[in-house]
C-alpha cells in the first residue's frame, strides 16, 4: 500500500501498474511495429533492389544501414520487403492451418465417435514424422513454389490447435449453462451460436496468432533448405541462403541482420499473442 | 509453551478494477498452549486455521504481512529463530500422505527429518527405528513409497515423522479428516501421549467431537478471530460463554443440527465491532463496539454479555 | 520388469504397424502426387541427350508406366521383405544410403540432446526454484527468445563469429576436407560437430527449461515441499531432494518425446554446416527428387519418433513408483 502510495501516479494514470493494462501498451506497441513495417516496405520503391556495383559489399553504414550484397542491392530494403514477404506466407499458412483446425475439431467433437476415431488418427499421423520431414514432402508433392510451401505449413501445423477445439468443445458440451440450455428446448444451433461460440472465438483467434511464429519460422526454414520461392522474389529464408555463399568470405551482415529482424518480427507476434491471451482470459486479472 | 497474542494476518491482491485490495483471513487472533497441555483450534473451514499453523512456522507466502506476536518459551518468534526452530523444536504432523515426497521411501523421509532436527547419522537412525518402533510400525513399512500407506499406517508414520526430532511443540493439521472412527480415536490418542510425555500440541481440526473428546482447552475461531478460549469440558457441560460457540456445539448431530442463518464475513470484509453482529441471536446496540478477549471464568471470550 | 509386459508390447507392435502403414500410404501418395518428372530430375541437365527410348526404359525399369496403386504395393511388397529400392542420386541401396548418413547424424543428435536435456532441465530448476529473481528472468527471456529463433540463422551466427571471425572452428562439413570419414581422428570428428551440435542444443535447452520451471514451481508450491519446509529444509534442500526428483521425470519423457523436433533441427543445421548425415540427404532426396529415398527418410524418421515415444513411455513405467508398483500389485 504505502509503495504505491509514494509512487507517481504517471503509472496509474497510463494503466501500466496490473498486468491487463501492461498487455494493452504491449499489444499497441506490437501492432505499430506491424505497421511500420508494412508502411516502409510499400513507400520503400523497388530502386534499392537493382544492381549497383560500385556500392557492391558494403558493410552496414549510415546510408546503407544493413550494408549492401555482391550484387550492390540494399540489404534493407530487401529485408524489408522479404520480411513482408516471408510475413504474408507464414500468414496465409497459419491462417488455413487454423481453419483447417477449427472445421476438423468441431467435426471430432460433434459428429460422433466414428469422425471423432478418424480425426484423432489422422493427428497421430501428422504428428508420427518429425515436422520438417512432412514439410518436405508436401512441398515435394507440390513441385514447390510459394504454394508449396502454404501448402506444406498449413498441413502441418493444424494438430495442436485442432486438439485444444475439440477438448474445449467436449467439455462444454457437458457444461451446466448448456445442459439448462439443451433441456430448455433450444435448437443445437442456437446454443452453437450463443454459448459455444463466444467461448470458442477467442481460443481460436489466440491459437491463430500464436501459430504465426511457428508458421513464419518453418516457412523461412523450408525456404532456406531450397524448397519454394524463387531468388528473383526475395523472402528471408532466401536471403539467409545466398548469405551461406558469402558467410565464408566475412560478410556476416548478409545473414545476422535479416535473421535478426525474422527473430524479433516472431517474437513480437508471440508476445502479441500473449497479450491477448491475458486481456481477454478473466483469471489473469486477478494477478 | 507458546504463545499467540493479537495475530492478523494480510494479504494484498490485484482486484479486478485495477486496484490493490486488501484481505485479512485472520484479524486478532489469540492464545496460548502450556508444556502438557492440547489445545484444539476449531471453527469451521475458512476461518484461518491453517494459516495460524503457517505463521507459527514461518511459511506464509511473501506477500503476506503479519502483526501482533507470537512468542515461543517466552521469546518473541522473529522469521530467522522461526527458520532455526523448525523441524527442531516445533514440528508439523500434516494431515495426509500427500504431505510426503511421491517419489521417496517412507524410511527414508522419516530418517531425513530426524536429520533436519540436528541429529548426526547414527544418532537419526536410532531415532528413526525408535520412532517407528513407538507407532509399531513394522520394518517393512520403510521401504514402502507413500502412496502404499493408508489409513491409520498413514496417520502413524506421519506422527512418526513428525516426532522423530524431539520437537517441544506439535502442530496437528486434521489429524482425524477423512478417517474411520477407530483410526480416528488411535490418531487422536497418540495425540494424548504425546502431551502426556511432556509436548505442547496445538490440534487444528474442524471436528468439535475429537476436540473435545482429547483437548484440554479449546480456541473457537470464527473469521480469523479467537471468540472464545475455553476448558473442553465446557463444551459437555453447556458451560459455552459465546453465541458462536454454542452455535458450532449444536449443530453436531448428537445435538439435532442446530443451525443459523448466515455466513463468516467474507476475508475482505472490514469489521467494526463484533465480528458474529450478523448472525449473533441475542445482538443489542453494544455489539457494534469493539469487542475485546476478555477473561471470563476459567476462559477467554469476545462477547460483551457473557458473564462468569 | 513387469511393466513391460506382453500386452504392453502387443499393443505397441499393433500401433507401430499401424502408424508406418499410414505414413507410407500418405508418403507414397504425396510422392506420387508431385509434379516432379523423376525421369527428368534424375537425368538433370542431360535431358535433351538422351533418346526418347532410353528414356522409355528407365520408365519401365522403374515401373513408372504402371498406375500409382500398383506402383505403391509393389514397393509397400519390397519394404516388407526389407528392400527399399535403389536411391537415384546416392546409386546405392536406400537402406545402405540410411544406415551411412544415419551414423554420422547419430554423433550430432545424441550430443545435442544430452546437451541440451542437461542445460535445460539445471536452468529450469534453476528458474523454478528462484521464480522471480534476476536469474530467472534471464532464463526466461532466454528461454523465450530462443523460441522464436531460426535454427538455421543460429547456426549461422555461430558460423561468423567463431569459425570466420575468430577461426576456432571449421567451416563444414563432418571431416577436414580431403579425410575420409574412415580415416578422420576422434579429435577431428568432434573438432566438426562442435558447432552444429551447439546450435541444436541452444534451440532444445528453451523448451526443456520452460517445462522443467513450471513443473518446479509447482513441486516448490507443492504439499510435499511444505512439510519439508516445516522440517526445518532449507530451500535449496526442498530443492535438491525433493523437487528435482520430482520434475526430472517428466523432463526425461519430455527429452524423448520431442526427438521429432530433434530431427527437424539437424535437417537445419547440417544444411548450414554441410554435415553429410541423414538431415542433408533429406534436403537432397527432396530436391533433386529421388523419391525411393524420400520415401525410406520418411518411414525411418516415423520410426525414430515412434521409438523416442516408446522409450518415454518405458522410462515412466520403470522410474515412476506409482506405476511400477501399481501395475505389478495389480497382478
Amino acid at each position: 500500500m504505502s509503495t504505491l502510495a509514494r509512487t507517481p501516479a504517471l503509472a496509474e494514470r497510463l494503466g501500466i501498474t496490473d498486468g491487463r493494462g501492461r498487455a494493452m501498451w504491449v499489444l499497441g506497441l506490437c501492432l505499430a511495429y506491424f505497421a511500420t513495417l508494412l508502411l516502409a516496405a510499400a513507400f520503400m520503391g523497388d530502386a534499392g533492389l537493382s544492381t549497383d556495383f560500385p556500392n557492391k559489399k558494403l558493410a552496414p553504414c549510415f546510408e546503407f544501414p544493413f550494408g549492401t550484397d555482391w550484387l550492390g542491392r540494399d540489404m534493407l530494403v530487401r529485408t524489408v520487403k522479404g520480411l513482408c514477404r516471408s510475413l504474408g506466407i507464414g500468414l496465409l499458412a497459419a491462417t488455413v492451418s487454423s481453419v483447417v483446425s477449427a472445421a476438423l475439431g468441431t467435426l471430432s467433437a460433434t459428429m460422433g465417435k466414428r469422425t471423432d476415431a478418424v480425426v484423432t488418427t489422422l493427428i497421430d499421423l501428422v504428428m508420427a514424422t518429425p515436422h520438417l520431414v512432412l514439410l518436405i514432402l508436401v512441398s515435394f508433392a507440390c513441385g514447390g513454389g510459394a504454394t508449396g510451401v502454404i501448402i506444406a505449413v498449413a498441413v502441418s501445423h493444424w494438430t495442436r490447435l485442432a486438439r485444444i477445439i475439440r477438448a474445449e468443445i467436449l467439455q462444454l458440451k457437458q457444461a451446466e449453462f448448456v445442459m439448462v440450455s439443451r433441456k430448455l428446448g433450444r435448437s443445437p444451433w442456437w446454443i452453437a451460436r450463443r454459448h459455444m461460440l463466444p467461448h470458442i472465438a477467442p481460443q481460436f483467434t489466440i491459437g491463430l496468432i500464436l501459430l504465426f511464429p511457428h508458421a513464419i519460422l518453418h516457412s523461412a526454414g523450408l525456404t532456406f533448405l531450397g524448397f519454394g520461392l524463387s531468388p528473383h522474389n526475395p523472402s528471408i529464408g532466401i536471403l539467409l541462403s545466398e548469405s551461406m555463399r558469402h558467410i565464408s568470405t566475412g560478410y556476416w551482415w548478409l545473414a545476422i541482420l535479416p535473421g535478426l529482424s525474422l527473430l524479433v518480427t516472431v517474437k513480437l507476434f508471440d508476445v502479441l499473442g500473449n497479450s491477448l491471451r491475458v486481456i481477454t482470459d478473466p483469471k489473469t486479472s486477478q494477478e | 509453551m507458546l504463545s499467540v497474542k493479537n495475530l492478523s494476518i494480510e494479504f494484498s491482491r490485484y482486484g479486478s478494477a485495477r486496484r490493490r485490495t486488501i484481505i485479512h483471513p485472520v484479524r486478532d487472533l489469540s492464545l496460548d498452549i502450556g508444556d502438557g497441555e492440547i489445545v484444539a483450534v476449531v471453527g469451521s473451514s475458512g476461518s484461518g486455521k491453517s494459516l495460524l499453523a503457517h505463521a507459527v512456522l514461518g511459511l506464509l507466502p511473501g506477500n503476506a504481512r503479519t502483526s501482533g506476536e507470537i512468542l515461543f518459551k517466552g521469546t518473541p518468534l522473529t522469521s530467522a529463530s522461526m527458520a532455526a526452530l523448525r523441524g527442531r523444536a516445533i514440528a508439523l504432523i500434516p494431515q495426509s500422505v500427500a504431505y510426503l515426497n511421491p517419489l521417496s521411501r517412507v524410511g527414508r523421509q522419516v530418517y531425513r527429518a530426524s536429520r533436519l532436527s540436528g541429529k548426526c547419522r547414527a544418532t537419526a537412525a536410532r531415532s528413526t527405528d525408535r520412532a517407528f518402533a513407538r507407532y509399531r510400525l513394522d520394518e517393512s513399512v520403510k521401504s514402502l513409497f507413500p502412496f502404499q500407506v493408508s489409513g491409520g499406517m498413514a496417520r502413524r508414520v506421519l506422527t512418526a515423522t513428525a516426532t522423530a526430532g524431539d520437537a517441544d511443540l506439535l502442530i496437528a493439521d486434521e489429524p482425524t479428516t477423512g478417517l474411520d472412527p477407530v483410526v480416528a480415536r488411535q490418531s487422536l490418542s497418540h495425540l494424548r501421549e504425546l502431551a502426556d510425555l511432556g509436548k505442547a500440541v496445538m490440534l487444528i481440526t474442524h471436528d468439535i467431537d475429537a476436540a473435545v473428546t482429547v483437548a484440554d482447552r479449546v480456541a473457537v475461531i470464527y473469521a480469523g478471530t479467537t471468540v472464545e478460549l475455553t476448558p473442553a469440558r465446557n463444551f459437555a457441560d453447556g458451560a459455552l460463554r459465546h453465541p458462536y460457540s454454542r452455535a458450532l456445539w449444536n449443530a453436531l448431530p448428537q445435538q439435532g443440527f442446530g443451525f443459523v442463518p448466515g455466513n463468516q464475513p467474507m476475508e475482505d470484509d472490514a469489521v467494526n465491532g463484533c465480528i458474529y453482529l450478523d448472525r449473533c441471536p441475542d445482538r443489542t446496540g453494544e455489539c457494534r463496539c469493539a469487542q475485546p478477549l476478555r477473561p471470563v471464568g476459567k476462559g477467554h471470550v469476545r462477547c460483551c454479555h457473557a458473564q462468569g | 520388469m513387469h511393466a513391460i509386459s506382453a500386452s504392453f508390447c502387443m499393443a505397441k507392435i499393433g500401433r507401430l504397424v499401424l502408424i508406418l502403414s499410414l505414413v507410407s500410404t500418405l508418403a507414397f501418395t504425396l510422392v506420387s502426387l508431385s509434379p516432379v518428372d523423376p525421369v527428368s530430375a534424375y537425368i538433370g541437365i542431360d535431358r535433351m541427350q538422351i533418346s526418347t527410348e532410353q528414356e522409355q526404359r528407365i520408365i519401365e525399369r522403374w515401373g513408372l508406366d504402371r498406375p500409382a496403386p500398383e506402383r505403391f504395393l509393389i514397393w509397400a511388397g519390397n519394404v516388407l521383405r526389407g528392400d527399399l529400392g535403389q536411391s537415384m542420386i546416392f546409386n546405392e541401396p536406400v537402406t545402405t544410403v540410411i544406415g551411412k548418413r544415419f551414423v554420422t547424424s547419430l554423433w550430432l543428435m545424441a550430443s545435442a540432446w544430452l546437451l541440451s536435456g542437461v542445460l535445460g532441465f539445471v536452468l529450469g530448476v534453476v528458474a523454478g526454484t528462484n521464480r522471480g529473481s534476476p536469474a530467472d528472468r534471464v532464463i526466461r527471456l532466454y528461454s523465450y527468445t530462443l523460441a522464436s529463433t531460426p535454427s538455421f540463422w543460429m547456426g549461422l551466427v555461430l558460423l561468423a563469429v567463431f569459425s570466420v571471425s575468430l577461426g576456432l572452428t571449421p567451416i563444414c562439413c563432418a571431416t577436414p576436407p580431403g579425410v575420409s570419414p574412415d580415416d578422420a581422428t576422434l579429435w577431428q570428428r568432434l573438432h566438426h560437430l562442435i558447432l552444429p551440435a551447439a546450435t541444436l542444443s541452444l534451440i532444445g535447452v528453451a523448451q526443456i527449461a520452460l517445462h522443467t520451471r513450471e513443473k518446479t514451481i509447482d513441486a516448490m508450491n507443492s504439499e510435499y515441499a511444505l512439510f519439508a519446509f516445516a522440517q526445518g529444509e532449507s530451500r535449496a534442500g526442498v530443492a535438491w531432494r525433493h523437487a528435482v526428483r520430482n520434475v526430472a521425470l517428466p523432463a526425461v519423457t519430455l527429452q524423448f518425446a520431442s526427438l521429432g523436433e530433434l530431427f527437424g533441427g539437424s535437417v537445419l543445421a547440417e544444411q548450414v554446416f554441410s554435415y553429410p548425415g541423414l538431415g542433408k540427404a533429406t534436403v537432397e532426396a527432396g530436391i533433386r527428387g529421388d523419391v525411393p529415398l524420400l520415401l525410406g527418410i520418411t518411414l525411418f524418421s516415423a520410426l525414430f519418433v515412434f521409438t523416442g515415444n516408446l522409450v518415454a513411455d518405458i522410462l515412466y513405467g520403470v522410474l515412476d513408483p506409482r506405476i511400477r508398483i501399481g501395475t505389478e500389485e495389480a497382478k
